[in-house]
C-alpha cells in the first residue's frame, strides 16, 4: 500500500466528513434552537441537488445552479417551516418524527412526479476539472479538494456568524432560554424560520456539491441523513462543534474502514474471505464506533445541554 | 360503569370480526387476492403489536424495529434455504421447515439482538433513543446488503412455504387463519402484559420514571425486558411475512419499514390494544385503494399522515372510541 493511496483515501474521508458537516450542522442547529428532530432534512438535500442540476442544465453554468440550490433549499425550508414545522415545536418527538416522515414521502413522490424516475446528471464545472498531484506520487481530483475547501469556509463562516453577529447572538440566546428572548421582544417565530432556512440552505448546498460526483435522484438524501444522525449523536445533539468533530470522525472512519479493513484481514483470512468479511465489517464500523462512544458518553462527546 | 371502555371493546370486537369475515367471504367467492391482503394486514398488525409494547406502553420510540422484523424474516428464509439444500446450520444443527421451530428461532434471534441493542440504546432517552435505534437498524441493514451468502441486496427466495403441523400452509385461506390466530395470540399477550404487574411498572416508567425509582423499581431493567419482548413478537411477525411473500430482502430491514410500523400504531391509536390492527387495516387499504388510482399513492399517504399527526391525535380508535382512559 503506497502513501499516495493512503493520502487519497484520507482526503476522501475528509471530503465525506465535510459533506456530512453541512448536513449535520443544520440538523443540530434546528434541534438546539427549536428542539425539533427533522427527518425531512435529507429531502432538502435532494431539493438542492435537483435545483442545481435543473438550473445548470438550463443556463449552462454550474455556479448559477449552485446559487439556485442554496436559494431553492432555503425557500423550501422556509415554506415547510411556516406550513408544517411550526406546529410541531410544542409536540413530543414522536409526532415530530411522524410528521417529518410524512414530509419525506411528500417530497420524494412530488419530486418523482416533477422530474420522473430517471436520475439527472450534473457535470463538474470546467474550472474545477482536472487533478492535483499528491506528495508521494498520485493525483487527487481538484473538485473534491474544492468541496473540502467549501466545507472549511462554511464551518468558519458559521462559527463567525454565531459568535460575532446579532443573528448569532439571538440563536445562542434561543438555545439557552427560549421564553426569555421572546420576553425581550425578539420575534421568535421569524428567528425560527430563519434558522430552519439556514439549515435547509446548507443541506441544499451539500446536495448540489455531491450531485456532481454522483447522480441526482430521488432518495439520494436518505443515506446521508442517517449518517448525519450518527454524526450529531456522536457529537452531542445541539453542538455545532460536536457536529464538526463527529462529521470528520465519521467520514474518515467510514472511508478508511472500507479501505483498510479488507487489507488488514488478509493477515488472518484467505483473500476472497477477507474482502467479504472486511466489506461487511466496514459497512457496520461507524455504527459500532457510535455504540462504543455512547456506552461511555450517552449524551455524545460535546453535549450541549446538561 | 365504564362507557368509554365498553365502546372501545365493541369497536375492537367489530374490527376483529371484520378482519376474519372479509377473507372468509372473499375465499368463498374465489377472490384469493383479498385473502392475501388480509393476511398482510394481520401480519403488519402483529409486528406493530410487538412495537406497541415498547412504544405504546413503555413510551420507547424505537425507530429501528425493522431490524427485528427483518431478522425474523431472514430466520425463516435462512432455515428454508438450508433445509431446501439439505445443508446443516451452524454446529451441524439440522435446519427445519416446521413453522413453530422457525418462529422459536426467529424470536430467539431477535431477543439475542435486542438485548445488546436495548442495553446501549436505553442508556439514552428522547431524540437520542430514536436516532440510536435507527442507527442500529441501519447497521443490520447494511450488513444484510453487503453479506452475499444469503442473497445480499437481491434478497432470498423461499421456494416452498414452510409447514405447520396439521395445516396446509400453501392454501391462502388456511395460511390466513394461521396468521390471524397468531395475531390474536399476540393481542392476548399484549393485554396480559399490559394488565400485569410488569405492565403497570412499564407504564409507570413512561409516565414518571423518577417516582418508579423512588418505590424501588429500576426503570432500566423493566424497559429492557419490554424492548426484548417487543422485538421478539415483531420478529415472529417478520418470519410469517417472509413466508407469506415467500421472499425476504433487505427492504424488510430498511428504515422505511421502521417508519411504517410506527405509522401503523399512530394511525390506529398509540398504546391501545387494537391500535395496531386498526392502523394496519387503514394503511393497507390506503395503499390498495390509492395505489389502484395513482402510482403516486405515497404522496397522498404522506398528506394523510401529516393530517393525522397535526389534527387527529389519538388515531382512528381515538376518533371512534373516544380518548384513552387513564387510571
Amino acid at each position: 500500500m503506497s502513501t499516495a493511496l493512503l493520502i487519497e483515501q484520507l482526503l476522501n474521508g475528509l471530503q465525506l466528513g465535510v459533506m456530512l458537516f453541512l448536513m449535520a450542522a443544520g440538523l443540530t442547529l434546528i434541534f438546539g434552537v427549536m428542539g425539533l428532530i427533522n427527518l425531512a432534512h435529507g429531502s432538502l438535500y435532494m431539493v438542492g441537488a435537483f435545483a442545481c442540476a435543473t438550473v445548470a442544465a438550463a443556463t449552462g453554468s454550474f455556479w448559477i445552479g449552485l446559487a439556485a440550490s442554496l436559494a431553492a433549499a432555503a425557500l423550501a425550508g422556509a415554506i415547510v417551516e411556516i406550513l408544517v414545522i411550526r406546529r410541531l415545536y410544542e409536540r413530543d418527538h414522536l409526532d415530530q418524527v411522524l410528521a417529518t416522515f410524512a414530509l419525506i414521502l411528500i417530497f420524494s413522490e412530488g419530486t418523482r412526479w416533477l422530474f420522473g424516475s430517471f436520475p439527472l446528471y450534473l457535470d463538474i464545472p470546467p474550472l474545477l476539472q482536472g487533478a492535483v498531484p499528491l506528495p508521494g506520487g498520485g493525483q487527487y481530483q481538484l473538485y473534491r479538494l474544492a468541496i473540502i475547501g467549501v466545507g472549511v469556509v462554511v464551518a468558519v463562516g458559521l462559527y463567525l456568524m454565531i459568535a460575532r453577529t446579532r443573528l448569532g447572538m439571538r440563536i445562542r440566546a434561543g438555545e439557552s432560554d427560549r421564553e426569555m428572548i421572546a420576553a425581550l421582544g425578539i420575534d421568535i417565530s421569524t428567528l425560527y424560520t430563519v434558522v430552519f432556512a439556514l439549515g435547509a440552505g446548507m443541506a441544499g448546498l451539500a446536495g448540489a456539491l455531491v450531485g456532481a460526483l454522483q447522480s441526482v435522484q430521488v432518495g439520494m438524501g436518505e443515506p446521508v441523513l442517517i449518517l448525519a444522525f450518527v454524526v450529531i449523536v456522536i457529537g452531542g445533539i445541539g453542538s455545532i462543534k460536536g457536529a464538526l468533530f463527529g462529521a470528520i470522525l465519521v467520514g474518515v472512519v467510514d472511508t478508511m474502514g472500507r479501505f483498510l479493513l479488507p487489507q488488514a484481514l488478509l493477515f488472518m483470512l484467505p483473500p476472497s474471505q477477507a474482502a467479504l468479511v472486511g466489506g461487511a465489517l466496514a459497512s457496520m464500523l461507524i455504527y459500532i464506533v457510535m455504540a462504543l462512544i455512547l456506552a461511555f458518553r450517552p449524551r455524545g462527546l460535546f453535549a450541549a445541554h446538561s | 360503569m365504564r362507557p368509554a371502555l365498553s365502546r372501545e371493546a365493541t369497536v375492537n370486537a367489530v374490527l376483529a370480526l371484520l378482519l376474519l369475515a372479509i377473507p372468509l367471504a372473499a375465499s368463498a367467492a374465489g377472490q384469493t387476492f383479498y385473502v392475501t391482503l388480509a393476511t398482510r394486514i394481520a401480519l403488519l398488525a402483529l409486528a406493530a403489536v410487538g412495537l406497541n409494547i415498547a412504544l405504546g406502553l413503555g413510551g420507547l420510540v424505537s425507530f429501528g424495529h425493522a431490524a427485528f422484523f427483518g431478522l425474523g424474516g431472514y430466520a425463516a428464509g435462512i432455515m428454508a434455504t438450508h433445509a431446501f439444500n439439505s445443508e446443516p446450520l451452524l454446529f451441524g444443527l439440522e435446519a427445519s421447515t416446521s413453522m413453530p421451530v422457525i418462529w422459536l428461532v426467529a424470536a430467539l434471534a431477535c431477543g439475542v439482538a435486542a438485548l445488546p441493542i436495548g442495553a446501549v440504546s436505553l442508556r439514552t432517552t428522547g431524540v437520542y433513543f430514536i436516532m440510536i435505534t435507527l442507527a442500529f437498524a441501519q447497521m443490520i441493514y447494511y450488513f444484510a446488503i453487503s453479506w452475499p451468502a444469503y442473497g445480499g441486496e437481491d434478497g432470498l427466495p423461499i421456494y416452498v412455504r414452510n409447514s405447520f403441523p396439521g395445516i396446509n400452509t400453501a392454501t391462502p385461506l388456511s395460511y390466513f387463519l394461521l396468521c390471524y390466530g397468531m395475531l390474536i395470540l399476540g393481542l392476548v399477550l399484549f393485554r396480559f402484559l399490559r394488565d400485569s404487574r410488569f405492565g403497570a411498572a412499564l407504564q409507570a416508567a413512561r409516565q414518571n420514571a423518577t417516582r418508579l425509582s423512588a418505590v424501588g423499581i429500576a426503570p432500566f431493567q423493566i424497559r429492557l425486558v419490554a424492548f426484548v419482548i417487543s422485538a421478539m413478537i415483531t420478529g415472529v411477525a417478520g418470519a410469517l411475512l417472509a413466508d407469506l411473500n415467500r421472499f425476504v430482502s433487505p427492504s424488510m430491514l430498511s428504515w422505511h419499514m421502521s417508519g411504517e410500523l410506527i405509522v401503523l400504531i399512530i394511525l390506529g391509536g398509540k398504546g391501545r390494544l387494537f391500535g395496531p390492527v386498526a392502523g394496519a387495516m387503514l394503511y393497507v387499504l390506503f395503499e390498495y385503494a390509492l395505489g389502484s388510482y395513482t402510482e403516486r399513492w405515497q404522496l397522498f399517504l404522506g398528506l394523510i399522515l401529516l393530517g393525522v399527526v397535526l389534527f387527529a391525535r389519538g388515531g382512528l380508535l381515538g376518533l371512534i372510541a373516544g380518548r384513552e382512559r387513564h387510571g
